[in-house]
Formats: C-alpha cells, structure tokens, sequence
C-alpha cells in the first residue's frame, strides 16, 4: 500500500528537530573483532557522517573500538518499561528452557 | 655534539615543522570549554592534543640538532615571538567556528602532502615523526573538508561566513609553498621536499571541496610572508604571552 507510506518522515537534516538543534545518534563500538558492537551512549551530530566522526571523538579516545555504528535515536523502537511484566516475566516459569538438564562431560572447559 | 658542527639549516627546518604545530595546537586549544556543542568542543581539543603532541616530537628533535641542550620545554617556552618558525596562517585568530575552520582546512590540507612525502624523508627521525604524524593529520583532514562542505552548503549565513573566512585568510596560504634557502637546502639533500610541488594537490583538493561546498575559490591577491623566518602579525606576541606566562613569572617551575 504505498499511499499509505507515512509521507512526513523528514530526511536527516539539522532542521528536522526543534529549531537549531542537531538530531541525537546512538552510538555502538565494536571493542574487539569477534564480539558484537556494544552500545556506548549517545551524541548530538548534524549527520551520520559527522556523527561517525564525534562518535570516533567521544568514544574511542582510549582506543575502545575497531568499529563504530551510528543510529538515529529516534529510528529506535524501544519496548515500554510498563510492559515489563507481560514481555519477560512468562518466561521466569519456564526452566526448560535452560540448558541445565544435561550432564557436562568432564573434559568440556567452556560451554 | 659541539655548537659549530650543528646542522643549522636542519635545525631551522624542524624548528619550523614544530613551530606550526605548536601554535597551531595553541590556538585552537582557546576552544577548550568554548566550544558550539559538547562533542565540537572534544574533537577540537582532540585536534589540537595531536598537534602538540606532534610539536612535542619535532622540537625535541630540534634541540638535538641545535645542540645547545635546548629541549621541547625551553623552545616552546623561553624564545620571544621573532625567534617562531611558524607560518603566519597557525597564528592567526580564532574568529568565528567558520574562521578556525577555514585556517584548520587550508593548514590540514597542506599537512597532510607534506607529511605524505616527508615519511620518505632520508633523516630517518624526520621519516618517523612524519608517519605517525600523518594518520592524525589524515584524520584532521577528513574533518575539516567535512565541516567545510557542511558549512558551505549549509544555511546562507553559514554559507556567507565561511565564504568569508576563506578570503580573509586566502593571503596566508602564499608562504605555505614559499621556498627559501633552508628549505632548498634541505630538499635537495633528501631530507625535505619541494614545497612548490605541493602546490598542485593542495590546490586541487582545496578547489574540490570549495566546489562540493558551493563556495568560490578566492581568487588571486597579494600574498602575506615572513612567517618562516620569523616575522610575524601581532597577534603572535598575545599567544605567546598566555601560553608561555607560567615560565616567563615562575622560571624553571615544575609540575
């Protein structure tokens, strides 16, 4: 249904938001190869490009990362604190889902 | 090493590699606390710490040469304003953010060449600092043509200022390729390189992202000089005099 594409969706640009004020990114680092990008904080750039690079400023200044995402903080869909109870208290009753039913071989250091 | 066998053109072309750094760092460390956003206000400071660091290796290497027992402390803090190496482009005032970027693009821009080339330097000190100098200023670079493009092709009062500072500071960018007798001297013994020869590539980067930006290259005018062998503007003797107070009340304080 392409009319129904929500049409005032503002490109990225500095005046999308209130007045002067630069958009708000959420930054994640990568602190090694192999592990997942890690969220770090946040930061207020005119762009992606720019928030690349204060994100490179603010975050890896003591060599944390070897990869950095930028994300528009307001392209997250965050689930609500009030529905704590119905998205992850069903899942406390459920013990069958852990692992724990298993004898571990000895020899097995790491699982 | 005694006095007399010191390699004097050597000397003053470190001296002059360090000097920029370190009144550049000088300057736009002023924006330290001062910055338009909190992570403007990092980066800038980020910059201007590689900078010093930068200026810390070349003056070190300096008083080596000189052999004089001079180190980085005593050349950055005890010589008076005619004895700085530096262009007269570093020194210049911070004036609005669209000033320091326009000085921080023109400077960076031609950083960058030199220190591209100067990595095959045959001092092998010089090659050294130049390679590690030269991923920061690769950075330095990236930044500046960004906020260039970004200011150019931003409002039209972003746009009008950036137009001007680009003029106003255009009369600095002469002495960057300016060749002197050191600076001869030193290029035909390997050490150095033909500053004319960055000319082009500095020229053509500089056109590149004016045009991205939709700004005008300014156009031909008289160039300022003297920087280098230590003329310099007026503003140089109010940097030097906040930034070289402590040894000049306290002599020979420590941290």
């Amino acid at each position: 249904m392409p009319e129904n594409r929500p049409a005032e969706r503002q490109p990225n640009s500095a005046a999308d938001e209130s007045g002067t004020d630069w958009p708000l990114w959420e930054i994640f680092i990568r602190t090694q190869n192999g592990l997942a990008h890690k969220h770090a904080g946040s930061l207020h750039a005119p762009d992606a490009e720019m928030a690349l690079k204060n994100a490179r400023d603010v975050y890896t200044r003591r060599n944390e990362g070897v990869s950095i995402w930028v994300v528009r903080s307001s392209d997250i869909t965050a689930s609500s604190p009030r529905d704590k109870e119905i998205l992850f208290e069903p899942a406390n009753s459920k013990v069958y889902r852990y692992p724990g039913f298993y004898d571990v071989p000895e020899e097995v250091k790491k699982l | 090493m005694n006095a007399a066998a010191a390699d004097k053109p050597l000397f003053e072309y470190v001296l002059r590699l360090g000097d920029n750094c370190l009144i550049l760092s000088q300057r736009v460390a002023e924006w330290c606390g001062h910055g338009p956003v909190l992570e403007e206000d990092i980066a800038l400071t980020n910059v201007a710490l590689d900078l010093l660091g930068q200026a810390r290796l070349w003056l070190t290497y300096a008083g080596e040469v000189e052999g004089r027992g001079r180190d980085e402390d005593r050349l950055a803090y005890l010589r008076d304003a005619g004895e700085f190496r530096n262009v007269l482009l570093v020194e210049q005032p911070n004036g609005d953010f669209g000033m320091t970027m326009a000085r921080q693009f023109y400077f960076d821009a031609w950083h960058y060449f030199l220190l591209r080339d100067l990595r095959n330097s045959r001092d092998e000190r010089v090659a050294g600092i130049a390679e590690k100098a030269f991923k920061e200023v690769s950075y330095h670079l990236q930044r500046s043509t960004d906020w260039l493009i970004r200011l150019g092709d931003g409002t039209p009062e972003s746009h009008e200022r950036m137009q001007r500072a680009l003029d106003d500071l255009w009369m600095y960018t002469g002495e960057l390729f300016q060749m002197d007798a050191v600076d001869t001297d030193i290029s035909e013994r390997g050490v150095g390189i033909d500053l004319e020869g960055l000319r082009g590539p500095w020229m053509e980067h500089v056109t590149k992202t004016l045009t991205e930006a939709t700004l005008a290259v300014p156009g031909e005018s008289w160039m300022q000089r003297g920087g280098k062998q230590g003329v310099h503007s007026e503003s140089l003797g109010y940097l030097l005099a906040e930034m070289q107070f402590l040894q000049r009340a306290y002599p020979g304080a420590q941290w």
